[in-house]
């Protein structure tokens, strides 16, 4: 990990994303699934991107990937290595899948082809890429299978994926992801659907794949336990905007943003006894027809005037890296959740469109 | 055995339990495809587990998937029927109730299932949903209508929205649309079927707060199963551990997690990562390989060994041939709380 | 789809004092407070049906084009100034304002003719689905629900139905029935329903495995109630999808039957008997033989595309979008 190395996180970005914003077009509106990311990936690290569902923080990798549906609109910029992937045809950006960027989803079935022994679809990725012979990339498959840590890696390269464990399947997936030395890896949720014993050896085998390769890697999950183990840097996403950003001990200890901290307060924890949650009011917030302002101010114990008109922009605070978006950064920091949420308010007050407000809210 | 079914989980809680397990066995046959279906082998889904739950208690039942913990939910609840043991609800065995009484007994034993989404008819609103219980049960006619808009209230809805249908709603308040189904006809023992690992983290803690505040309020019991130890902690007053099928250790929730004495408990807690960077860069890590074995062909003796870092890692050959012929039985081995491992050893990892 | 207006119960409950609170008081947001998790206006699931439905183009075109024909055949029909049975002094007429299809050799008016067989044979294809869905449907979901032996009977009964050849029996019942429409309708549904008792079991075999189907026996609910309440209302829009489908089969068998002279006989008239009657004027008198015939396909293809749309609209997979 680079964490302890500051001249990596200084310079020499291989993913710039600048005001990348993506719409769908929906019956009931516009969806605004992204609105105005900017992030810098550099060489590797491990950027964490954290969020719930409907956050915005998968479909995000999916435009970088260029693997959106084509209804969706997507507009800003991904450069990849000075590279703009945006403009770029499909057959430009099949170079760059796979080679420069790889990619590692939730659910690994779906990323294996059933029919193929995994041994041949490692060597199909590698010579996808680069011109060698078939027994060449077969060797170099099953040294890759060895590297995720499966068990009997010549015999297992001749299985197929029903025959595997998810956890080997995942691991499979990895040696894929890694075959052809990306810069950068997309790992999407990669341990939601395993179990927990599992999910160590999966993080543990990411991170020699990343180490191996030397790639940076965007890790997205909704699980702050998993990013605090892994991530150097954190970006918080909430209603298709990162939030908060920040090194991850910045974020976990001084967060800016009131979400980050109430996010916090309602997890429950392994290595504190805690009597009592502070959850978040409300619910996440629709992102179909957004009206303007704070998208969280609904459930935000800051909330003024302001925040229901004005969304705050993502400006740093007193440290120039660590970037939060509330008009009150603040009040936040060095306060705990408990301070701020009170548990008084709860989920699902919520309000029918069109009803007289006044009086609903009684 | 008789060790085993004298001595199920421990409760320093007073009375008499609202609801003892005793032994129970579920097995699940496997068939051959084609036509004639011959039934080729089995799975063990849950092998000899017994535990009690006391009133105003709540029991975690934790392990990974395929661990036997929702099936012996279902089983609790009879909508699956034993293959051995029995289930007493307040002193009632459920394996020999008539349909109809075990009908009437369903007031009191109630269930929260894991996916809001796919636990709501779809296509009834929220007041038919929560009315139905006591429709079934002829309580509808006396004042129902109040009732429902209570038991909405109390899960924290609004009553006003009682006409909208389950998809209008988000997964934290579809859950708490099946609480409120649930408390409906005032059930004594509430069986929750991983009632928080659908919902987004912020939404969690409001649900879990309500679990709590209801539980007080109500005087009820909660078996709570689920795979997340972290929740588990912060919910349950004594906890289970399965572990393919049978409970591997049970503890009151904080001595679980101050000595754990089984390998498998050791790992679960070590594996579960903790929202703390500094923390969690310099933990402790007890990792296992390997994957979970068939459930239809468990290991000989201990059935964890396959997976055990002690085992591979600590013990003599002489030591191993006892985990491998000798099935470890679930007993105090010196740590203060029963554990089903032979060479049991207290570890704190937090 | 079923009305779900009933229960709008607490619309006109009196505020009933808060008795239970979680101890979590009162919201605290200001009036002022802008809308933000529900900014999707209301609707039921019906609502959305009928949302994703209108969005189908052809779908909506088809009905408004099957709702002229029925509205031609019924209230055309009784407003002509001919009858069916009618005979006029003009024979063997091609069309013109006076007899707006024609007349036949006798001097049977031609468009009366042709309104009168629409009128039956949509009547025969309403009463097939009408019975074929009532009982395929609840003969698939007490199979489905109940598994085990009672399926096996069930399903094997359907079967049974399902290899019985459609128009041998037809013919054979048919002629024993003596022509009279909605007898022909009752032995083309009696047929008709093993198919969808099919397609019921399936739906209500995967429905079944659904967690709320569970809940309900949680809740001690009654066999009955389940199948009624829960599986038959929720398998409801892939069995309406393929009734429309019946719809068509039904009057293309109608008029097979006819055609054969199995069916409706004269002086009664279907659009099956009307083709059939006048095959041999193709060369010579055309428009006899095409103007029932064209009725015919536009029936089968407006129903057809009709339940294409139904079944765009219930497929709830449509509405997804990933964010």
């Amino acid at each position: 990990m680079s964490t302890t190395d500051p001249t990596a996180t200084t310079a020499d970005p291989v993913l710039e994303v600048a005001d990348l914003n993506v719409q769908f077009p929906t019956d009931d509106g516009l969806v605004q699934a992204v609105r105005g990311v900017n992030y810098t990936l550099r060489r590797g690290e491990v950027l964490g991107i954290v969020g719930e569902s409907g956050s915005g923080k998968s479909v995000t990798s999916l435009a970088v990937m260029g693997l959106l549906p084509g209804t969706a609109r997507i507009s800003g910029s991904v450069r990849f290595q000075g590279r703009e992937l945006l403009e770029s045809d499909d057959k430009e950006l099949s170079k760059v899948r796979g080679r420069g960027i790889s990619m590692v989803f939730q659910d690994p079935m779906t990323s294996l082809n059933p029919v193929y022994t995994i041994g041949d679809q490692i060597a199909e990725a590698i010579m996808a890429h680069h011109d060698i012979r078939k027994d060449a990339a077969r060797k170099q498959a099953v040294e890759l299978l060895d590297l995720v840590r499966i068990p009997h890696p010549e015999q297992r390269a001749n299985a197929y994926p029903h025959e595997l464990s998810g956890g080997m399947r995942q691991r499979v997936v990895i040696a894929i992801a890694m075959a052809n030395r990306p810069d950068v890896i997309i790992a999407d949720e990669p341990t939601t659907a395993l179990d927990v014993t599992v999910q160590a050896q999966i993080l543990e085998a990411l991170r020699t794949a990343q180490q191996e390769t030397g790639a940076a890697m965007i890790l997205i999950t909704h699980d702050l336990g998993v990013i605090a183990g892994q991530a150097d840097r954190v970006l918080v996403m909430y209603a298709g905007k990162v939030v908060e950003a920040g090194t991850a001990d910045e974020v976990f200890y001084t967060p800016r943003m009131p979400y980050t901290l109430g996010l916090l307060g309602s997890l429950p924890r392994l290595d504190v006894k805690t009597d009592r949650l502070t959850p978040i009011a409300g619910s996440p917030p629709s992102v179909v027809n957004m009206p303007p302002g704070c998208p969280f101010s609904p459930r935000c114990p800051l909330a003024q005037d302001i925040c229901e008109t004005e969304e705050p922009a993502l400006e740093p605070g007193p440290n120039p890296d660590h970037l939060g978006a509330c008009h009150f950064s603040y009040r936040v920091e060095g306060h705990e959740p408990g301070d701020l949420f009170s548990e008084q308010a709860d989920d699902a007050t919520p309000l029918p469109a069109g009803t007289n407000e006044g009086e609903a809210r009684r | 055995m008789t060790e085993t079914a004298m001595s199920p989980v421990h409760s320093k809680q007073h009375g008499t339990p609202v609801l003892s397990a005793r032994n129970v066995v579920k097995h699940f046959p496997v068939h051959s495809g084609g036509v004639l279906r011959r039934r080729i082998g089995e799975i063990h889904a849950v092998c000899d587990v017994s535990f009690d739950i006391y009133p105003h208690e709540t029991l975690g039942l934790v392990g990974e998937s395929g661990c036997g913990k929702s099936t012996t939910a279902r089983v609790v609840l009879n909508l699956q029927p034993a293959t051995g043991g029995t289930v007493e609800f307040e002193g009632k065995d459920l394996g020999e109730l008539s349909s109809k009484e075990m009908r009437r007994l369903r007031r009191s034993l109630q269930i929260v299932f894991q996916d809001p989404y796919a636990s709501l008819d779809p296509r009834l609103p929220v007041n038919e949903i929560v009315a139905e219980p006591l429709r079934i049960h002829g309580l509808y006619e006396n004042g129902g209508k109040d009732r429902v808009r209570e038991l909405l209230k109390t899960v924290g809805l609004r009553p006003e929205h009682g006409n909208r249908f389950p998809h209008e709603f988000s997964g934290g308040q579809r859950q708490r649309i099946g609480i409120a189904r649930a408390l409906a006809l005032e059930p004594k023992l509430l069986v929750l079927d991983e009632p928080v690992s659908a919902l987004d983290v912020s939404i969690q803690a409001g649900v879990l707060n309500l679990l709590q505040d209801l539980q007080a309020e109500l005087g009820l019991s909660y078996l709570f199963v689920s795979h997340d130890l972290s929740v588990v902690r912060h919910i349950a007053d004594r906890i289970a551990v399965m572990y393919l099928g049978k409970i591997v250790e049970t503890a009151p929730a904080e001595e679980l997690f101050q000595n754990a004495a089984h390998p498998y408990t050791q790992a679960l807690i070590s594996a579960i990562p903790v929202p703390d960077p500094r923390k969690e860069r310099s933990r402790q890590r007890i990792v296992i390989t390997g994957d979970v074995p068939s459930p239809a062909n468990p290991p000989s003796g201990c059935r964890f060994r396959t997976r055990c870092p002690k085992f591979a890692n600590q013990l003599t050959d002489a030591q191993r041939e006892k985990c491998k012929n000798e099935e470890p039985q679930l007993v105090d081995r010196g740590q203060g709380h029963p554990s089903a491992c032979h060479y049991a050893e207290s570890l704190q990892l937090i | 789809m079923p009305d779900h207006t009933k229960s709008d119960i607490d619309a006109t409950a009196p505020e009933v004092p808060e008795t239970k609170g979680t101890g979590e008081g009162t919201t605290v947001a200001g009036p002022s407070r802008t809308e933000r998790e529900f900014t999707v206006a209301e609707r039921s699931q019906a609502q959305l049906v009928i949302r994703r439905f209108l969005q189908h183009r052809l779908a909506v075109g088809s009905l408004i084009v099957l709702l002229a024909v029925v509205l031609l055949a019924f209230v055309g029909g009784a407003l002509w100034k001919y009858n069916v049975a009618d005979i006029t002094p003009d024979e063997s007429q091609p069309p013109s304002w006076e007899h707006p299809f024609g007349t036949d050799a006798v001097g049977h008016d031609s468009f009366a003719q042709v309104l009168r067989g629409t009128q039956i044979s949509l009547g025969v294809a309403v009463l097939v689905a009408l019975i074929a869905t009532f009982v395929g449907t609840i003969w698939g979901a007490v199979a489905g629900f109940y598994r085990g032996w009672l399926d096996t009977v069930l399903m094997r009964i359907a079967d049974l139905v399902l290899t019985l050849p459609l128009l041998a029996v037809a013919a054979v019942l048919g002629d024993v029935a003596g022509g009279s429409w909605w007898l022909i309708a009752f032995i083309i549904g009696g047929l008709y329903w093993a198919y969808v008792s099919r397609v019921a079991r399936g739906v209500v075999l995967s429905l079944r495995e659904k967690e709320f189907i569970e809940a309900s026996k949680a809740l001690g609910a009654s066999d009955l109630r389940i199948i009624f309440k829960h599986l038959v209302p929720n398998a409801l829009g892939s069995v309406i999808v393929n009734a429309t489908i019946l719809v068509a089969i039904a009057i293309l068998i109608e008029t097979a039957l006819s055609y054969l002279g199995f069916g409706v006989r004269p002086p009664d008239t279907s659009l099956g008997l009307l083709v059939s009657d006048n095959q041999t004027a193709v060369s010579t008198r055309p428009w006899l033989f095409y103007f029932p015939g064209l009725f015919i396909i536009i029936i089968a293809l407006t129903i057809n595309f009709i339940g294409d749309g139904l079944r765009d609209a219930f497929d709830p997979q449509q509405k997804k979008v990933r964010a």
